[in-house]
């Protein structure tokens, strides 16, 4: 896979040879990181090569080197205290002159980053600076690169957003960062990178951070620029979904070291490293649950343990005719957006709008929708972390709306929640024997030595040891710590959890091992999930029942079978067709670029959106029939 | 940003309100009598009624504070009861050379702080830190008299380069500033380099970078102006201190600024002058936050008033 050329030791131009059709061959490259105390090798001896208008996808979970190694190309690695120890990359310019980029000074990369290599980011808000507008950000680029005049960057910029297919493109010219969307955001970005027309273009996890339509948009728009532009794309990421839609060829990255390099569709359909084998295992993919009715575990493959995987026992948890523990009716909750000299209420958000759902014990009811859908507004207005303004919260037959502060108190030892974060949502200076004992002793459940014994039961039940109680959350990686806040949930014994995103920060095979936790806990406890996730393959993993919302209604609820094979509301089919499956052949190829935005869910006092109740379409399926948003209009 | 800066307008009258009337009781509770203070030690019982009859001090205390409040809306602050001068003439006199003292002061302290505490940022743990660091730390140890005499001995005692006392020309103007400057100079060297390290580990800094400016951009204009919000808080608050008068400074360098006066008014039990001082001061305050206030937003396009 290297070719021969490459071989030759790092030498004065003529002897440096790249096959015609190539950008980029990197070779041995091997970056480490030096601090006081230690040398951390971050990248080793890892080689790769990217062709004109192909797209390289670097696979890895965190800690994998996989953004290192993107950042060595770049020659940025420096500024966060890393050294290129060995290797060479060679790099076509657009010029075509060929150049070693580990060993280019400081003002030939300064030419060519921004130039002929382009870079985009994970987090396109903390990527753009907020004190610029996004046409100043982008022309700035024009400007250095191509020696051009204030006047004619700015055209040439315009002319960048009006190529990203961003609407109104001249209006975002003057526009603030945090006065976009994020999918603008990154479009922004894009036309940013793209406007030098690059032969490279790097784009680290430039999806990750958006949602599921908007990454499908971007991941087209990068597409379809490529072919524009005929560059070479490395495209880096942990999501195989992604990596199935849009690469050529993949290399997999594990620990610093390349385990896996290949053409996509035959990395996907016979991986040959155990490791790649164990990362596609915890994959979640749509459609694997088709034909089913409940959930089921992830057969998850370990890298160090040769045994044959079994098929997990289908999730039966729960009692057919029970009577739901959780009623909830016509929810309503509302922020005021207040304004003007007197600080009036001038608008609302209506984060949730009449929201009904039941939730039986021991079933998984998902809440899934885009950003700004109201799916963490209605978990939290049941708990009352949120004021709702109107509706019904039964639990065990008592209003949760209605009851004193007393009463609400003990009733939460019922509902317990899991947040997204497992590194904000737990005290740094806490030991997390403590974080896990601390519900216990507020609600005087034990104390002493038998709360000592729930909290090491309580570790063990979660996947830790006993051992861990003493040390404090930064001592832990992020699968342990969201282990350590659910166990901090399971403490009390609720009947009900509220998961809100619980795997969504997570590495894939960490996203796997923890829902197979959480689906093993419900089976021994007997708990109902509230899952609240904008991921659909992992909603469909894990949801006896599914809610879809959008612009705070719940605009198809039912079983979760039916709901991802026989999809009635529109909305609901646009998310199940943005989602990215992880099997190439299964490709959306050449859709048509879409550009529309999430409609907003801010509205003008007295303009009340319509709700009407739902519509039974099949045994438990409700669907919404009336206009919602940009549906049904 | 109109409505809201009439709103902070609007604010400032019922803040005035209370510290004039605060102020009012305050210096009435002082211990001490103005009247003896300006009769003298030999005077007798009769002299000393008429004096007090003079000052209006024979009033009972709600009727002393209702004529206060009545003059002081129509402008009037009354007349020092030190000099007999009117209190507003009093202040003009020292108010102008205090600010513009405060102004050469906050103008070399701004650009050598900001200047050290970015190289400090830039070059951190290398030795431009470690020195200028250092420098901070001496300017902030260094009491201000030691300072202002050293200075006073090396230029104008041993160089005669410089005057020594006064405030007549611009020359009389370094020394003074130098020594003001110097605490103002180092806090905003570690503001600086403490909010300028914060922003250079931000994305966007990367994402500069990546776009091949040279270092020299991304650091003036990418980062400077992220970094500004905290300097420019710590900014207007030394502004509002040097703008009250530094004691230590004016009395080294016989400098005729409000500080001394204060201190005057205050031993002398010169009740319309220190109140006119304390309301003066307030109102620089609170105009000087409005200010920074409003400069938040143009440096930071993110911040909304409401």
């Amino acid at each position: 896979m290297t070719s021969p050329a490459i071989l030759t030791a790092p030498a004065p131009d003529p002897t440096l040879h790249l096959s015609e059709n190539r950008v980029l061959a990197v070779d041995g490259l091997s970056v480490s990181f030096s601090t006081f105390e230690r040398t951390v090798s971050a990248v080793r001896d890892v080689s790769f090569h990217v062709d004109r208008g192909e797209t390289l996808a670097i696979v890895g979970e965190s800690g994998s080197g996989k953004s290192v190694t993107s950042l060595a190309m770049m020659r940025l690695v420096e500024h966060g205290g890393g050294r290129i120890d060995a290797g060479c990359m060679l790099f076509r310019r657009r010029s075509g002159a060929v150049l070693d980029l580990a060993t280019a000074g400081p003002r030939t990369m300064r030419a060519i980053r921004g130039a002929d290599i382009a870079m985009i980011f994970q987090e396109p808000m903390t990527s753009l600076n907020p004190v610029f507008t996004a046409g100043e950000q982008i022309a700035e680029s024009i400007r250095v690169h191509q020696g051009k005049g204030m006047a004619e960057a700015r055209a040439e910029a315009l002319r960048m957003l009006d190529l990203v297919r961003i609407p109104e493109a001249r209006s975002v010219l003057d526009r603030y960062p945090h006065q976009l969307s994020g999918g603008m955001r990154q479009r922004v970005m894009i036309a940013m990178a793209l406007s030098c027309k690059p032969s490279l273009l790097i784009a680290d996890e430039p999806t990750t951070a958006l949602d599921v339509t908007i990454q499908a948009q971007i991941l087209q728009l990068i597409r379809a620029l490529q072919d524009e532009m005929h560059m070479g794309v490395v495209f880096i990421t942990h999501d195989m979904g992604v990596v199935a839609e849009i690469a050529d060829r993949v290399l997999v990255m594990c620990r610093g070291e390349k385990v896996e390099e290949g053409a996509s569709a035959g990395l996907f359909a016979a991986p040959r490293h155990r490791y790649t084998r164990a990362l596609l295992s915890a994959v979640p993919r749509l459609g694997a649950m088709a034909g089913t009715d409940l959930p089921r575990e992830f057969a998850l493959l370990r890298m160090d343990d040769e045994a044959p995987v079994k098929e997990a026992a289908p999730q039966a948890t729960v009692k057919p005719d029970a009577a739901p523990i959780l009623r909830v009716r016509d929810l309503v909750t509302r922020f005021d957006i207040r304004g003007g000299l007197f600080n009036r209420v001038t608008r609302r958000v209506h984060a949730v709008e009449k929201a009904s759902f039941d939730l039986y014990p021991g079933e998984t009811l998902s809440l899934v929708g885009e950003s700004g859908c109201g799916k963490s507004t209605t978990g939290r207005s049941l708990l009352r972390l949120v004021e709702s303004q109107s509706g019904a919260i039964e639990f065990d037959g008592r209003n949760i709306r209605e009851l004193p502060p007393s009463a609400f108190r003990d009733l939460r030892r019922n509902i317990q929640f899991i947040f997204q974060d497992p590194f904000a949502s737990l005290d740094p200076r806490l030991t997390v024997g403590y974080s896990i004992m601390e519900p216990l002793l507020v609600h005087g459940v034990a104390k002493g030595e038998a709360a000592r014994q729930r909290v090491h039961w309580l570790l063990e039940r979660v996947g830790l040891t006993p051992a861990h109680a003493q040390r404090y959350p930064h001592e832990f990686s992020g699968g342990q710590r969201q282990r350590i806040a659910i166990a901090r949930a399971l403490a009390l014994n609720p009947k009900v959890v509220i998961a809100d995103e619980a795997v969504s920060a997570l590495d894939v095979s960490i996203q796997a091992q923890i829902v197979n936790l959480l689906l093993e806990l419900q089976r021994d406890l007997g708990m109902a999930y509230l899952f609240i996730s904008h991921d659909m393959a992992v909603v469909e993993r894990v949801s006896h029942r599914v809610a879809v919302m959008y612009l705070g209604q719940i605009v198809e609820i039912g079983p979760r079978r039916a709901i991802f094979e026989n999809p009635q509301h529109p909305y609901t089919r646009k998310l199940m067709a943005a989602v990215p499956v992880a099997d190439p052949a299964r490709r959306h190829l050449r859709r048509e670029l879409v550009t529309d935005e999430l409609p907003s869910p801010v509205r003008a006092l007295g303009d009340e959106p319509t709700v009407e109740p739902l519509v039974e379409v099949g045994p438990g399926h409700f669907v919404a029939r009336h206009p919602i948003g940009a549906f049904g209009r | 940003m109109l409505h809201y800066f009439l709103k902070r307008l609007l604010g400032l009258i019922p803040t005035l309100l209370i510290v004039s009337v605060l102020v009012f009781f305050f210096v009435h509770m002082l211990p001490g009598d103005p009247a003896r203070l300006v009769a003298g030690q030999d005077a007798d019982e009769q002299t000393l009624a008429l004096v007090r009859s003079e000052l209006g001090l024979d009033k009972p205390l709600p009727q002393q504070f209702v004529s206060y409040f009545t003059h002081l809306f129509e402008g009037d602050f009354g007349r020092s009861i030190r000099t007999r001068r009117p209190v507003s003439t009093e202040i003009a006199e020292r108010f102008m050379p205090t600010l513009l003292l405060t102004l050469t002061s906050m103008v070399w302290a701004v650009v050598f702080g900001m200047a050290i505490g970015i190289a400090s940022a830039v070059f951190r743990n290398r030795w431009p830190d470690r020195l200028g660091m250092t420098l901070a730390v001496s300017g902030i140890s260094f009491p201000a008299f030691a300072l202002g005499m050293l200075l006073m001995q090396i230029f104008s005692v041993g160089l005669g380069w410089l005057p020594t006392v006064g405030a007549d020309s611009w020359k009389h103007y370094i020394l003074p500033s130098l020594t003001l400057g110097a605490a103002v100079a180092a806090v905003m060297a570690r503001f600086t380099r403490a909010s300028f390290v914060d922003v250079l580990h931000e994305d966007f800094v990367r994402t500069a970078r990546a776009k091949g400016l040279n270092e020299r951009i991304v650091i003036l204009k990418h980062c400077l102006r992220n970094a500004l919000i905290p300097v420019v808080t710590m900014m207007g608050l030394q502004f509002g201190f040097l703008l009250g008068g530094s004691i230590v400074v004016e009395a080294v360098f016989n400098w005729p600024g409000v500080g001394r006066l204060l201190v005057d008014a205050v031993a002398q039990r010169d009740y319309p002058v220190i109140q006119a001082l304390v309301l003066m001061f307030s109102l620089e305050f609170i105009l000087i936050n409005l200010v920074v206030d409003l400069l938040y937003g143009v440096i930071n396009p993110t911040i909304r008033y409401s």
